[in-house]
This record gives structure tokens, C-alpha cells and sequence, in this order.
């Protein structure tokens, strides 16, 4: 079969996506489980104070003389009316805050792993960090991080306000611009798990996605150790690398090792190995990143990506295939 | 020239040098179809096109695909029968060299789903 450059053959690749949007009962690390277990007891006990209420509303309309009397006593305004709410909200919130006092990081301890993740409209900037905070290696759209331990995000924005939000490993936290707002996620098991920006934040704001990969810790190093920008190989990639160049992308992209190096979008050094294009909404392969360059209008309107309709077939070809290369 | 089913898909063979009987459909069943639709939308063929009932995206880099089961030709140059269809969906560049439509990684099954499903879509 003729290939157009490295393709992903990787069927959990093109899978992505599946399962969205991603569930929120159903966490799968220490950051995300209190926020199940105080979901569910809200809701049961919600439940049963209104079934409480109810029951009350049924004996004040018709229970005997006797009854509503007694309800409508002094002693039962006492009870249920004060004591009841003050005791059962103020356990609620002793009960609610030291459970969730941990999801919310201080300064880093040193332990964790760090990444910053700046909300862009409408994409996410990730900068994994080292222990002292230096930037190492810069991506979008994707977070890899090692099953096991905790990682601190430095959760920023440019531009307005943005939620980080992956449901299954932490809670949300807003994107604040002018502010550093840190958060706790962890994965206790190798996986894909998907996030959403929470917050509207104009045009396509549904269109805001984002994944994690977890990543056993040995396939871990051996992800952070590939991070290195790939050869270009072959004709068509190197036609479409010059193109890159030239057409107006490295206006706005990055692709290390290249002369590409502009700032407004999405650093595309590794775009070719991330599963998703978009920011989280479409599967990364040869067909969705042409038609991304072509036309990402129609995919995700209002973007700050213009459409490259001028593009000939040989081009677009030789762009995808470029892209799809970077890996 | 006039090409004959026969010799489209020898062509077929001989440019992909992928085995045609693994993408020679069988006749297209209503799961055949099911299944074709859920995989071009897994796929994301609708980056670049319309894809029938399918709400996001809508692709305009491409043609829209309703009424596909209509059409003579496919891209306007080959016949539009299932097998061709199925290499074409998986492989355009090899039938039809020059098509800014890539070559697109998916199973054999994937593809003859999909050919199923563009097969049964017809005006209404």
C-alpha cells in the first residue's frame, strides 16, 4: 500500500476518542475519587431530606389535627427547622472540606511531576517542567504523564478564563488569566483519559478537548526520551517541510529543529504522534490533518486557523504527510 | 480504453499490491452498513467531508457523500462498485495518483464497512 509518510496503524490510536464525552462517577485515581464519594453522598442524602420534606408536606396536608399540630409546634421548629440544617450542614461541610482539602496543590514539594498547561482560545499550551520549574519539553493538546504519582499542573491562561477539567483523574479547576491556580492529578492505571475545557470561553468552547495518557513508568521514560524532533525523510516530506516554511504556517507554528518558530499556535514538533488533532476532537490520521489544513473552518468554526484553500492537491499531500511525520 | 470490472480490479491489485479479496464485499447487510457508518465517523472522515446524518464535522474539502449509492464514477473517474470503493476509501493516492485524498490506516473490514455504507446511501 503507498503511504504517505508514517501513518498510525495503531487502532487504540484511532480509538481515541471513544467514550466521550468522558464519564464523571467513575475516577480513576486518588484526586478524583473524593470528588465520587461527595457527589454520591450529596446525592443520597439530598435524596432523603427531600423525601424528609415530603413526607412532612404530606402530614401538613393531611395528617389529623393532632399531627399537624405537632408538626407546627414550637419543639419541631426547634428540631428539624434549626438543629437539623445546622448540624447536618455544618457536618456537610467539615465532612466535604477535609476530604477535598488535598485536590488543590500548594507550592510544589519537590515529589511531583510538573507541567504547565496555559488555556489558549481555543487549545491548551502544555510545558512539561523539571523539579525547579525550567521548561523542557513544549506539546498542545495532550498531556503523558506515569501511572502512580501525583502531577502538578500549573493550570494559566492568555487570553480568558478556561476550566481544566479531566474528569476521571482530579477535579476542575479555572484557568485564571494574571493567575497560577495549581492541581493535583494522578492516573493509578495506564490509559487514555479525556478532559474538556469547563468554562465558556467563546466561539467553539465545546470544541476545547483535551487527552491524558498514562503511561506505565517504564513506557514513560521511553515516551520522554523519543521527544526528540524527528529527521525529515523522503521526498514528499521534504517537499512538504519546505512548503511548511513558505506557505505562512511557521508564521504561527513551531516545529523544532526548523526555522519554524512561531508562537501562536500549537508547537507541532510532535503533532504527528498525538491522538488527536483539533484540540481533543478529532482523531489524529493522514485524512483528518489535511482536512484540518484545508478547511479547519468547517471542523471547528471560529478557530484562529485560517482556512488554506489555495493549497493544491500535490500540497496539501505533501503538508500532510510532513505533519504526520513529525512525531 | 474502456475498462472492464474485471481489468479495474486487476488494476486495482497491481497498484495497491494489497490482496483484493480481502476488500471484495460481501453483499452489503444491514450490520455490514451499521458498522460502516460508525467507522468513517471513528475514522473522522468528516474533516474534509459531508457525512449523511452525521451533525459534526461537516467537512467541505471533499464532496458531500449522500447520495454516493447513486453515483456512476467515483472522484469522478472510477466505477462505482463496492470493491473498487473499499480500495479507493483506504487508499486513494494508488487508484487515483495526484488526489489530495491520503492514504488512510484502517482494517480491511473497516473499509468494506465503510464502501457498504456509501453503497446504501441513495436519494431520497
Amino acid at each position: 500500500m503507498q503511504t504517505d509518510g508514517p501513518l498510525h496503524h495503531d487502532a487504540d490510536l484511532a480509538r481515541v476518542l471513544d467514550g466521550w464525552p468522558p464519564p464523571v462517577l467513575d475516577p480513576a485515581g486518588p484526586y478524583s475519587e473524593p470528588i465520587t464519594v461527595l457527589a454520591w453522598a450529596l446525592l443520597i442524602g439530598g435524596t432523603l431530606v427531600l423525601a424528609l420534606v415530603l413526607v412532612a408536606l404530606g402530614v401538613a396536608l393531611f395528617g389529623s389535627g393532632r399531627t399537624k399540630a405537632r408538626l407546627g409546634g414550637e419543639k419541631a421548629i426547634w428540631i428539624f427547622g434549626v438543629a437539623c440544617p445546622v448540624v447536618v450542614l455544618t457536618g456537610l461541610l467539615v465532612w466535604g472540606l477535609t476530604l477535598t482539602s488535598h485536590l488543590s496543590a500548594g507550592l510544589p514539594t519537590g515529589k511531583e511531576m510538573r507541567v504547565r498547561v496555559i488555556g489558549e482560545m481555543w487549545w491548551w499550551r502544555v510545558h512539561y517542567l523539571d523539579a525547579v520549574g525550567r521548561e523542557t519539553v513544549r506539546d498542545a493538546n495532550e498531556l503523558h504523564i506515569p501511572t502512580g504519582i501525583p502531577v502538578l499542573l500549573e493550570l494559566q491562561s492568555a487570553d480568558v478564563i478556561h476550566s481544566f477539567w479531566v474528569p476521571r483523574l482530579g477535579g476542575k479547576m479555572d484557568m485564571v488569566p494574571g493567575r497560577t491556580n495549581r492541581l493535583l492529578i494522578q492516573a493509578d492505571r495506564p490509559g487514555i483519559y479525556k478532559g474538556q475545557c469547563a468554562e465558556y470561553c467563546g466561539g467553539p468552547h465545546a470544541l476545547m478537548g483535551f487527552i491524558v495518557i498514562a503511561h506505565d513508568p517504564a513506557d514513560f521514560a521511553r515516551w520522554r526520551a523519543s521527544r526528540r524532533p524527528a529527521p525529515i525523510a523522503g521526498d514528499l516530506v521534504a517537499r512538504g517541510a519546505r512548503l511548511f516554511d513558505t506557505v505562512g504556517c511557521a508564521a504561527c507554528h513551531t516545529v523544532r529543529g526548523t526555522p519554524a518558530d512561531g508562537m501562536a499556535g500549537p508547537d507541532l514538533t510532535h503533532v504527528g504522534s498525538r491522538g488527536t488533532i483539533g484540540a481533543g476532537i478529532l482523531p489524529n490520521n493522514a485524512g483528518t490533518l489535511a482536512g484540518w489544513i484545508a478547511d479547519s473552518q468547517a471542523i471547528k468554526p471560529g478557530n484562529r486557523m485560517p482556512p488554506y484553500r489555495q493549497l493544491s492537491a500535490d500540497d496539501l499531500r505533501a503538508l500532510t504527510a510532513y505533519m504526520a511525520s513529525r512525531r | 480504453m474502456r475498462f472492464t470490472g474485471g481489468m479495474i480490479g486487476s488494476m486495482a491489485v497491481l497498484l495497491t499490491g494489497c490482496d483484493a479479496a480481502a476488500l471484495r464485499p460481501a453483499a452489503a447487510d444491514g450490520a455490514a452498513i451499521a458498522r460502516g457508518r460508525e467507522a468513517a465517523v471513528r475514522l473522522g472522515c468528516g474533516a474534509c467531508h459531508v457525512l449523511p446524518g452525521v451533525d459534526w464535522p461537516r467537512g467541505r474539502v471533499g464532496p458531500a457523500l449522500s447520495e454516493m449509492g447513486d453515483r456512476a464514477l467515483i472522484a469522478g473517474r472510477l466505477p462505482n462498485r463496492p470493491d473498487i470503493l473499499a480500495h479507493f476509501v483506504r487508499d486513494a493516492p494508488a487508484l487515483l495518483p495526484g488526489s489530495a485524498m491520503p492514504a488512510l490506516p484502517m482494517r480491511d473490514r473497516d473499509a468494506t464497512d465503510i464502501a457498504a455504507w456509501l453503497g446504501s446511501l441513495h436519494a431520497d
